[in-house]
């Protein structure tokens, strides 16, 4: 972050953010590879035909509530219950849109909609955490680079899954497992250090979520955690931030 | 039959995504509600890494925990995303090794 004052400068700035949106998605391309490779098999497995389980990855572009799709059309679950249960599972991006395109309201509806379609766990964080492109000229460039970053690492991934079937000894993929976690870790981490308040947000909000998971679904349990641990940020962030 | 459980997957993911680009566009919040979404971030960050870092391997939450552990040690002492992103993999590769 330091390097973006001096960065800024150089020739071509839409150049430069592509490049950088790459830089900062990479990453998410780590995390997603394996289990999107992973969801792959498993929905081949599920009896899904591997045109089915690409387009299921091109269209939903949520990885838990794919695996959990599989999982359901493999025990064969009704057509209307998982639809409900994606629903259920993904409202979060409903929040984490709103918090994210209200950063981006300088950009025009022409790039915040679509920007929105991409908008997972990954790619919020990693995104919500990089507040200055935003305001940079040609920013756009830099949200939809790591967007596609993510994207095409995602759908990929599962394509190469359903393809070659169980390539990545189990071993490894279960440690890959921890890969998105460790992600979030360390993108929070930073943040906490620089202002302390913060780490207090995100430990209500976990505080919450442990407390929703024994009485609903991990998906609405996310959801309360995330907006209640949000509500402690009134009265803890102070307004300096535009 | 799948074809249309992924169309109306789809839909239902979309639309909550899409529905804020929109909102936002049309209103201008408060200062406490932008503290809020300024602060969801942090919170879904919060949310998002426990406990489900718990179960990154089935029946041993312990294994997620250490290696949450040694991704916070890794961030702390100033590590990029990427090296605390491996370090975590090896350290759970090497405990289920172990094990």
């Amino acid at each position: 972050m330091e390097t973006l004052d001096t960065e800024k400068q150089h020739a071509s700035p839409s150049l430069h953010m592509i490049k950088r949106g790459i830089t900062v998605g990479f990453p998410i391309m780590l995390g997603y590879l394996p289990i999107a490779v992973t969801y792959g098999v498993l929905a081949k497995q599920a009896g899904m035909t591997l045109t089915e389980l690409t387009l299921m990855s091109i269209m939903v572009f949520a990885g838990a509530s794919q695996f959990m799709g599989a999982n359901m059309i493999a025990v064969g679950a009704g057509a209307l219950e998982i639809i409900i249960a994606t629903f259920v599972l993904n409202f979060r991006h409903f929040v984490m849109s709103l918090s994210f395109m209200n950063r981006l309201r300088g950009i025009s509806l022409n790039w915040k909609a679509p920007l929105s379609l991409g908008l997972t766990d990954e790619t919020f964080a990693v995104s919500a955490l990089h507040t200055k492109e935003a305001k940079m000229e040609k920013g756009p460039l830099f949200y939809t680079s790591l967007f596609l970053t993510a994207y095409i690492s995602w759908v990929l991934g599962s394509l190469l899954g359903g393809v070659l079937g169980d390539v990545i000894p189990e071993q490894l993929s279960q440690s890959m497992g921890i890969a998105l976690y460790a992600m979030f870790i360390g993108l929070l981490v930073p943040s906490v250090k620089k202002e302390l308040r913060v780490g207090l947000i995100a430990l209500i909000a976990m505080l919450v979520n442990v407390i929703c998971v024994q009485f609903m679904s991990t998906g609405w349990a996310i959801v309360i955690g995330t907006v209640v641990g949000g509500f402690s940020g009134i009265f803890l962030l102070k307004g300096e931030e535009q | 039959m799948i074809l249309l459980i992924i169309l109306g997957m789809s839909l239902v993911t979309m639309i909550p995504r899409i529905l804020p680009a929109f909102i936002v566009d049309k209103l201008q919040f408060r200062d406490w509600v932008n503290r809020w979404l300024n602060a969801i971030p942090y919170a879904a960050l919060g949310a998002l890494i426990f406990p489900g870092i718990l179960s990154v391997k089935e029946d041993a939450p312990h294994i997620g925990l250490i290696g949450g552990l040694v991704a916070i040690g890794l961030a702390y002492i100033g590590l990029n995303v990427i090296l605390v992103v491996i370090g975590a993999i090896v350290t759970v590769f090497l405990l289920t090794a172990v094990i």
